[in-house]
C-alpha cells in the first residue's frame, strides 16, 4: 500500500496536466465558438445542440470511442498517432468541458442589456473594441460560472483516463477498486476532490477579483492555477537522462497488476525505465500493444483465440498457442515470449463439502444434480461465448443464475445463495475456501494459458526478451492462486508489489 | 469633403421599411447648422428610425444622408459615430466602468489622453467633480443622463442625436435638464436634433418642430407658428393637447 501511495506525488501531477491541458484547449475552442454563437443564432444553435449532445456520452465510453477513431486515424494518415495515453484522453476531456464554457458564455453575451449595447455602437466602438471593453467585462461573471464548472467536471473525468492507459488519480481508484484496497480508492477520491475544489477556489477568487475590479485577487488566482500547472509539469520538461523507457500494460484485475509488477522488476534490473499502463480493457489492450503503445504484457490464449482470432474451434492447450505465436507474429509482428506456465481459465467451482457429499468431480457430475442448484456467475460470464459453448457440451439446467462481481459471487457462494459459481481457475480463494474445481472432459472452454507478449519494435531486441524470457513457464498455477490471494484476501492484504516481490521468490528458474 | 454652406444634416429621400412596412417613407429635409430641430410623432412615426440613420445605427433601404455635405455611407461607421453625439432614453452607460471612465470613453477608444476633460465636462453638466470616481449604480436618473450628455459631448461634436433623452425622468429633472441642455446647446454652438413624442417639450426646446406620422412629416414650423394654427391638422391635434392644459392651469390660478 505505501508503495502505491509513493505514487501519489506523481500521478497528482499527471491529473493536474492533464486536466489544465484539456480546460485550456476547451476555452481555446469554445470562447471564440461563443463570440460567433452570440452574433448568428443559427451558429448558436447547433454548437450548443452538438456540445449538448456529446455531453450525453457517458465519458468512460467518450475515452473508449476516440480509441478505434485514433487508430483509423493513423492508419489513414500513414503515421504513428498515439491512440493511447494522453491525446485520447484530452480530446475526450475536452470535449466534455466545452457545454457548460460555450453555454454560459452564449448565455452571458446574449443576455447583456441592449441599452449598453447600444450606447457601445454609438460612441464609436469598432466590433473589436465593443467585445474586449464592453461585452466580455460584462458576460465574464457568467463565463467564469461555467468555466469552473468545466473545470471540477473535467478534473472528476480525468480520473476515467486510466481506463485509455493515461497515468492519474484513476490510477489508485482503479486499482484499489480491483484489489479491493479501500484505502487507495479513498485516497485517489480524496486526492481528486481535494484538486476539483482548489481548481474551483482558484478560479472563484478570479471570478470574484473580476467582479469587484479587484486586480490583485485576479493575478493571485491566476498565478497559483498557473504555478501549481508548471510545478506539476516540471518534472516532465527537465531533461529526462535518455533511457530507454518500457511500457508494461496490464488489464484491471490483481493478477493482472502482480504480473505487470513482475515483469517490471526484471526490466528494472536490467536497466530499463518502466511504466505502467493499468486498467487497460481486453478489448483494447492487444492492439495496444500490436500499435507499440504499450511494450509487454500478459493475455491469455483463449481470450486472444476467440476474441482476436474469432476461432470458434477448441484445440488442444500445446497446439493453441502455438497457432496463436504463429498469428501473432504473421499478423501483427508481435513476439509471443512465452506461456507463464499456469491457467487461468473459466472454471465451474463448488463448494468442497458439496463435493464429497454428491460426488462431483466434472461437470458432467454437476449436469446431473443442476436442477436443484443456483448458479452464481460473474458480470460478464452469462454474456460470454465460453458459457454458450459449455451448454452445448453438457445438459446444463440450473434451478436459477445470478450475477454477482466477482467478491461477493464468491460471498454468495460462502453464504449458500449460490451452489456453484463461474471462478478463474487461478484465483486464489479457491484453495483458501476449499472449493472443488469441475473438470472438463469434454474440452468445452478453451484453453487459457496465461502468455507473456512482446510488442514488435521489442521482438528483435535480445536485452529485452533476455530479462524477461526467464518467466516462460516459471509459475504453476498453485503459486499465481497463492499471490493472487495475498491480494485479494480480506484480512492482511498485500499490494500488488509486495505479492510481485513473493512471486519472483518462487520463480524456478 | 464638408463644405462651408451645406445643411448640418440632409436626408434625401430615406426610405427604410421593417418586414415590408415603411418606417420612413421617401424622406428628404435638411437641418440648418447650429439650429435645435424637434421630431415629434408618436410610436411608430418613423422619428427614431430617421434619427438612426445619421448615426448609421440604422441603415436606409435607399435614399442617403449627409452631415456637412459628407455622405455617411462613404465614412466607416465606427469613425462616424465617434464625431456624433448620441443620447437616448435608456442611457447606456457602461456598468463596470466609473463616471470618469465613461465619460472618457471616446479619447480610450482612439488612445488618447483626455487630460482634464472629465473635470470641464462634469462641470458643464453641473454634476460635482468628486462624482468621476463613482460607479454608475450609485447615481441617480438624473445624474445618469447627465453623465449621459456629458460622454456624448466629450468627443466636441458638432451635431447631438438625442432620442427621447429626458423620457424617463421626473418632471422636475426632465424639465431642468432640458433647459440646461438648451443652454448648452447655445454655447456651444451645436446642432441638435431631438426626438420626442411631448410636444409641449418640442414647443420649450426646439426652434423647429417637424411632426411626423407614418414615415412622412407632416408638419415643419417654428413653436410660433405651430400655436398660431399655421402647421396643419396633423400638428394642430398635438399642440390642442398642452395648450389645452396651459389653459386649464392659467384657469386654476385665476379662478376663471
Amino acid at each position: 500500500m505505501n508503495e502505491a501511495l509513493a505514487r501519489l506525488p506523481g500521478l497528482l501531477a499527471a491529473h493536474v496536466l492533464l486536466s489544465a491541458a484539456a480546460l485550456v484547449l476547451a476555452l481555446a475552442v469554445s470562447l471564440p465558438l461563443a463570440v460567433i454563437a452570440a452574433r448568428r443564432p443559427a451558429v448558436a444553435r447547433v454548437a450548443l445542440a452538438a456540445a449538448s449532445l456529446i455531453q450525453t456520452i457517458p465519458a468512460l465510453a467518450l475515452l473508449a470511442l476516440f480509441y478505434p477513431i485514433l487508430l483509423g486515424l493513423s492508419a489513414l494518415v500513414g503515421a504513428h498517432i498515439p491512440a493511447l495515453g494522453f491525446l485520447p484522453s484530452l480530446l475526450a476531456l475536452t470535449l466534455y468541458a466545452l457545454l457548460p464554457i460555450l453555454r454560459n458564455a452564449v448565455t452571458g453575451l446574449t443576455s447583456l442589456d441592449p441599452a449598453v449595447i447600444e450606447a457601445a455602437d454609438g460612441v464609436g466602438m469598432t466590433p473589436g473594441q465593443k467585445l474586449r471593453l464592453v461585452e466580455a467585462p460584462l458576460a465574464a461573471p457568467v463565463v467564469m460560472a461555467g468555466i469552473r464548472t468545466a473545470a471540477v467536471w473535467t478534473i472528476g473525468a480525468a480520473t476515467l483516463s486510466t481506463t485509455v492507459g493515461q497515468p492519474g488519480l484513476g490510477d489508485l481508484i482503479f486499482a484499489g477498486l480491483q484489489t479491493q484496497d479501500w484505502t487507495l480508492v479513498l485516497t485517489g477520491c480524496l486526492a481528486s476532490a481535494a484538486l476539483a475544489l482548489i481548481a474551483d477556489a482558484l478560479l472563484g477568487l478570479i471570478a470574484l477579483g473580476l467582479a469587484k475590479r479587484r486586480r490583485l485577487a485576479v493575478w493571485i488566482g491566476f498565478a497559483l492555477l498557473a504555478g501549481g500547472t508548471i510545478a506539476a509539469a516540471l518534472p516532465r520538461l527537465l531533461p529526462a537522462p535518455a533511457r530507454d523507457t518500457v511500457v508494461i500494460g496490464a488489464k484491471n484485475f490483481s493478477e493482472q497488476y502482480i504480473l505487470a509488477r513482475l515483469i517490471g522488476e526484471r526490466l528494472t534490473a536490467a536497466g530499463y525505465a518502466v511504466e505502467y499502463r493499468e486498467g487497460l480493457g481486453s478489448a483494447v489492450i492487444f492492439r495496444a500493444l500490436a500499435a507499440g503503445d504499450i511494450d509487454v504484457y500478459v493475455d491469455y490464449s483463449g481470450t486472444l483465440w476467440t476474441n482476436e482470432m474469432k476461432r470458434g474451434d477448441v484445440p488442444a492447450r500445446g497446439a493453441m498457442i502455438a497457432a496463436i505465436g504463429d498469428w501473432a507474429r504473421r499478423e501483427h509482428g508481435v513476439e509471443l515470449v512465452g506461456p507463464m506456465g499456469f491457467e487461468n481459465a473459466y472454471a465451474l467451482a463448488v463448494r468442497g463439502a458439496d463435493a464429497k457429499r454428491l460426488g462431483l468431480r466434472t461437470i458432467d457430475d454437476l449436469a446431473r444434480v443442476s436442477a436443484g442448484m443456483t448458479l452464481g456467475a460473474d458480470l460478464e460470464f452469462l454474456d460470454r461465448p465460453e458459457w454458450a459453448m459449455l451448454r452445448r457440451a453438457y445438459p446444463l439446467h440450473f434451478a436459477a443464475q445470478r450475477a454477482y462481481s466477482p467478491t461477493f459471487m464468491f460471498r454468495a457462494l460462502e453464504s449458500g445463495q449460490a451452489d456453484v459459481i463461474s471462478a478463474f481457475s487461478s484465483d486464489g480463494r479457491i484453495a483458501a475456501m476449499q472449493l472443488t474445481v469441475l473438470a472438463d472432459p469434454k474440452g468445452a472452454i478453451p484453453g487459457y494459458d496465461a502468455l507473456l507478449l512482446a510488442a514488435p519494435r521489442r521482438a528483435g531486441d535480445e536485452r529485452f526478451l533476455a530479462a524477461i524470457r526467464p518467466l516462460a513457464n516459471a509459475i504453476p498455477v498453485e503459486t499465481m492462486r497463492e499471490a493472487n490471494y495475498r491480494v485479494d484476501r480480506d484480512a492482511d492484504k498485500q499490494s500488488p508489489e509486495a505479492a510481485a516481490r513473493w512471486l519472483q521468490t518462487r520463480i524456478r528458474h | 469633403m464638408a463644405m462651408a454652406d451645406a445643411p448640418a444634416v440632409r436626408f434625401d429621400a430615406v426610405t427604410k421599411a421593417y418586414d415590408g412596412r415603411p418606417a420612413v417613407d421617401s424622406l428628404s429635409l435638411s437641418i440648418a447648422r447650429g439650429s435645435f430641430v424637434a421630431l415629434v410623432g408618436g410610436s411608430g412615426s418613423g422619428k427614431t428610425t430617421l434619427l438612426k440613420t445619421v448615426n448609421r445605427l440604422v441603415q436606409p433601404d435607399s435614399g442617403g444622408v449627409s452631415i456637412d455635405g459628407e455622405d455617411v455611407a462613404g465614412l466607416e461607421p465606427h469613425l462616424l459615430r465617434r464625431r456624433i453625439g448620441y443620447v437616448f432614453q435608456n442611457i447606456g452607460l457602461f456598468p463596470h466602468m466609473s463616471v470618469a471612465e465613461n465619460i472618457a470613453i471616446g479619447f480610450r477608444l482612439e488612445r488618447r489622453d483626455p487630460g482634464d476633460r472629465v473635470a470641464q465636462l462634469l462641470d458643464l453638466v453641473d454634476l460635482p467633480r468628486d462624482m468621476a470616481d463613482r460607479m454608475p449604480d450609485a447615481l441617480s436618473g438624473g445624474q445618469r443622463q447627465r453623465v449621459g450628455v456629458a460622454r456624448a459631448l466629450a468627443a466636441e461634436p458638432a451635431l447631438m442625436l438625442m432620442d427621447e433623452p429626458f423620457g424617463a425622468l421626473d418632471p422636475v429633472t426632465r424639465d431642468q435638464l432640458g433647459n440646461a441642455y438648451r443652454a448648452l446647446h447655445e454655447r456651444l454652438g451645436l446642432s441638435t436634433i431631438l426626438v420626442t413624442h411631448d410636444m409641449a417639450e418640442a414647443l420649450l426646446l426646439a426652434d423647429r418642430v417637424l411632426v411626423m406620422a407614418k414615415g412622412r412629416i407632416v408638419a415643419d414650423a417654428t413653436p410660433r407658428d405651430l400655436l398660431a394654427g399655421q402647421g396643419g391638422t396633423a400638428a394642430d391635434a398635438l399642440v390642442a393637447v398642452p395648450r389645452a392644459q396651459a389653459e386649464r392651469l392659467y384657469r386654476l390660478e385665476h379662478g376663471g
